[in-house]
């Protein structure tokens, strides 16, 4: 075990023993017991390594953390989930020692909880609301819901207990899928309980999303992704990766000639934004998606072993204040860059990263320069990167949003030397299914437009998750992909 | 699935790959590409152009140059095995019309891509010239299929061993003086060849439409490493191309871009050869293959 681990385990056992009668605790010394930390990786050590940062609860950390929850009657934890997840529900079965209790409650609502365990924006979800971060005024001191949720997920993962989730007697029908994504994993897991064929479409050669191509293995171990994908083809779902719907086959194709009686999009929002800026196009400049797919999906950072090169960079500047920008800005890092600067136009509190990966980046070394837009990518004679220009911000009034917009300040640039920089301002959904598909009516953003039965302008053919959100979140992308496969199996009964 | 059917080396470190992939065959336009990798868990996603499809067989054929870690990688594969995986067909077909006049351009493995264009230009309607420029003789392919696409074949060698001594643009820049100029130029090939042949037509204001071969990861528009510069506005090569507009390239940062990884790439070249020692190997196992045939 991990010397952090075991100091945090034995910290548990000893305050646990102490607690004595669990049954009985009043409210007032459950409110007391401190939030377990989270043991992780050294800085250090972790930013030489590709390895999960976050090394999950013990045990002892799992049941004492479960103490903190005072059972809420209103349950305001669930109310900020966007699956609903019975929240006091399930701590309660972790409480008493039932894991596999708690998980049977989390996936009444949510399909993959090792995942969202890992990867809620819970500060703003599930914990927002909790009485017990209220109380601490600060709702990073709430209840570690995710961490519950991914202690015990992971535990049925690795004792081997999942059991594959029965499926229907077939009905005939066939469904189609296009992507791979959450919310596609969702909805496929969904429709084939309910008896009918499934084929997932996958234009990458491996399945996941985003969740396999952007997010870092050192805060998603792809075994982890493989192992939700494995479950879907053991319950009989059919997967075709290599396969990408518009050019392979129209979606068209696959209603009118292949057979298939309704359809799922769920492309996500892989369309990476560029600035604007003068010298985005040198050598040395990337979008996040392109390093990061590089890193993870191509395994560039196994060099010697890996086909895909990464750029070698030693100073890096990332664009963005998301979690795309935090991944980008730990993947530098971890490729070897001896400084990674993060510019982003606003304040450290309008970032919309998660809070844990704000601290990680910050403990790993990366330099936040907030207030600071980018303004032109300097070059050399050969158009090789060597600084960035950035402008320094001033937060103006709050604009229609409520947000703050950033107001240059004149004359105060000044160049970054970097010989890399990361673009990691967002993505656009994703166009090809839209563009191959006239009857598919999207918004002016290239979003497409559903109805609230997650249909479509083309009938039988569902969508959800970034397509359908813009770049969102995991949890609604899975949350999109059940409700539309209600909607869609509904119809395929007959009944909508 | 993607099972190699046939397998020919054309020249030195030219290969000729047949292979299974139906809905590639059946979906295929002259001028899309497709993406393959020689490795699933380790292998790097390239773009190949695809030089031709039996729709009937369910058969595409591409044409590469053992140059890097994937290509020869691909060339020691043999008929019977199957590439782990192929995704296509991708990119947006040529624009195939009747224009008149048609001078097709292929300069060294440019030759296979334009062959699907001269068959489809024709059968449009037009008058098809096709130049193919080589370095020497034996790197001159697909010379009989052109022959057969086209109404009017030049060859031309930098070195002179075959056809006329020089470079494409040479024969090019004579068409566009003629009393009967093209209507429309195609130009395939390395990019500085491109970039030339670009350049020659541009003063005779001849449309000429260039297939980019920029660096590419995903091949669905989702990474942005493809983009080129057209026209002052960035475009993807994956999705909005390959084939744009020769005179509104930004070449010189195209090139530029092309090359960033290119001691990576050298080192990865290195590596797949110490396996065998030397490219000529790989050659030679082209070679065995072919006479296992
Ligand atoms: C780097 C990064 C970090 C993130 N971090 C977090 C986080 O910490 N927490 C969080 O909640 N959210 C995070 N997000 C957002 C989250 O990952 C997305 O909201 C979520 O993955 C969306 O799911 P989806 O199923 O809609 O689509 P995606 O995950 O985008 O999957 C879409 C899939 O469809 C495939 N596809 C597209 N078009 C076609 C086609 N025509 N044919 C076949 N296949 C096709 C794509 O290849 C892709 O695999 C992050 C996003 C990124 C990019
Ligand atoms: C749309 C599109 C279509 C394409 N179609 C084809 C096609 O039909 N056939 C084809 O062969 N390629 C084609 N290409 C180019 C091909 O994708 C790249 O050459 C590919 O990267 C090769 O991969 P690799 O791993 O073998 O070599 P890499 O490791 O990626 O790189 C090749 C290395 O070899 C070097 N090199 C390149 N040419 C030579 C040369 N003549 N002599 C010595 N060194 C050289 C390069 O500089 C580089 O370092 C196409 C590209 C695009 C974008
Ligand atoms: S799914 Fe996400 S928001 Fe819901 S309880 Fe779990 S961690 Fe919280
Ligand atoms: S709000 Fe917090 S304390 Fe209350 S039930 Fe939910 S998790 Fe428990
Ligand atoms: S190859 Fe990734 S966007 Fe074109």
């Amino acid at each position: 075990m991990n010397a952090q681990v075991e100091t945090l385990d034995a910290a548990a056992r000893a305050e646990l023993d102490a607690l004595g009668d669990l049954g009985s605790l009043a409210p007032a010394v459950r409110s007391k017991i401190a939030q377990r930390e989270m043991p992780s990786q050294d800085p250090k050590t972790r930013v030489s390594n590709m390895d999960e940062v976050a090394l999950g609860y013990t045990e002892a950390m799992a049941r004492l953390e479960a103490q903190r929850c005072l059972q809420c009657p209103t349950k305001p934890c669930t109310a900020g989930c966007p699956v609903a997840i019975d929240i006091p529900r399930f701590i309660k079965a972790v409480a008493c020692g039932d894991d596999a209790g708690a998980v049977a409650t989390i996936k009444e609502s949510s399909l993959l909880p090792s995942i969202c365990g890992r990867v809620c924006p819970q500060e703003r979800q599930c914990m927002k609301g909790c009485t017990v971060g209220k109380i601490a005024r600060d709702p990073a001191k709430a209840v570690a819901i995710g961490r519950l949720e991914r202690y015990v997920a992971d535990l049925e993962r690795e004792r081997g207990e999942e059991s594959v989730p029965a499926v229907a007697p077939p009905t005939g029908k066939r469904v189609a899928v296009v992507g791979s994504g959450p919310a596609s994993l969702a909805f496929a897991a969904d429709v084939r309980r309910a008896g009918h064929e499934v084929v997932v479409f996958e234009a990458l050669h491996k399945c996941g999303g985003v969740l396999s191509y952007g997010i870092p293995e050192f805060r998603l171990p792809k075994a982890i992704v493989e192992h939700e994908v494995e479950s879907l083809r053991r319950m009989g779902v059919e997967i075709r990766t290599d396969f990408v719907v518009g050019r392979s086959r129209s979606l068209s194709d696959l209603l009118s000639e292949d057979g298939f009686d309704a359809a799922f999009v769920g492309s996500g929002a892989g369309l990476p934004r560029f600035a604007g800026i003068p010298g985005e196009n040198l050598v040395g400049v990337f979008s996040a998606n392109e390093y990061l797919t590089r890193s993870n999906l191509m395994k560039a950072y196994a060099e010697g072993r890996a086909d895909t090169p990464f750029y070698h960079a030693r100073r890096v500047a990332v664009l963005g204040g998301g979690n795309v920008a935090m991944d980008a800005a730990r993947t530098a890092l971890r490729l070897g860059a001896e400084a990674v600067h993060l510019v982003y136009r606003r304040t450290e509190a309008e970032m919309p990263a998660r809070a844990e990966e704000v601290a990680h980046a910050k403990e790993e070394g990366v330099v936040f320069r907030t207030l600071s837009a980018p303004t032109r990518v300097v070059g050399d004679e050969n158009d090789v990167v060597t600084g960035l220009e950035t402008v320094r911000c001033e937060l103006g009034e709050p604009d229609a949003s409520g947000r703050r917009s950033p107001v240059p300040v004149p004359g105060s640039e000044e160049v970054l030397p970097v010989d890399c920089v990361i673009v990691a301002i967002g993505n656009s959904s994703n166009p090809l299914v839209p563009l191959t598909t006239p009857e598919i009516r999207t918004d002016s953003k290239g979003r497409i437009v559903v109805d609230a039965n997650h249909e479509t302008t083309m009938r039988n053919v569902f969508a959800g998750g970034d397509i359908v959100l813009g770049a969102a979140t995991v949890i609604l992308a899975m949350g999109e992909g059940r409700a539309a496969a209600r909607a869609c199996n509904a119809r395929l009964a007959g009944a909508l | 699935m993607n099972r190699i059917v046939s397998k020919r080396l054309l020249a030195n470190d030219l290969c000729e790959l047949e292979f299974e992939a139906p809905h590639i065959a059946r979906g295929h336009k002259a001028g899309q590409f497709l993406v393959l990798q020689a490795d699933h868990d380790w292998g790097e996603r390239i773009p190949l152009t695809i030089a031709d499809a039996n729709e009937s067989a369910g058969t595409v054929t591409v044409v590469f140059q053992a140059v890097g870690a994937t290509t020869i990688k691909l060339a020691r594969f043999n008929p019977g095995d199957c590439i782990p995986d192929v995704l296509g067909p991708l990119g947006n077909p040529s624009d195939v019309r009747k224009f008149g006049r048609v001078v097709l351009c292929g300069g060294g493995i440019g030759v296979a891509p334009i062959h699907p264009i001269a068959q489809a230009m024709r059968a449009a309607g037009n008058h098809v010239t096709s130049i193919l420029a080589a370095r020497t003789k034996d790197l001159v392919i697909f010379e009989n299929r052109m022959r057969a696409a086209s109404d009017e074949v030049i060859v031309c060698t930098d070195d002179g061993s075959y056809g006329r001594k020089g470079l494409v643009t040479a024969p090019l820049k004579e068409m566009c003086e003629s009393a009967t100029p093209p209507d429309r130029v195609i130009a395939i090939g390395p990019p500085v060849m491109m970039k030339f042949c670009a350049a020659t037509t541009k003063p005779f204001g001849i449309p000429t439409i260039v297939s980019l071969n920029t660096i590419m990861i995903d091949g669905t528009g989702m990474c942005g490493g493809c983009r080129v510069m057209v026209g002052g506005k960035m475009k993807f090569v994956c999705v909005d191309g390959p084939d744009f507009d020769g005179h509104e390239v930004d070449w010189d940062n195209m090139m530029k871009r092309m090359r960033a990884f290119r001691p990576f790439e050298e080192e990865a070249r290195r590596r797949v050869r110490d396996h065998e020692c030397n490219i000529d190997k790989a050659a030679r196992a082209i070679a065995a293959a072919k006479e296992d045939r």
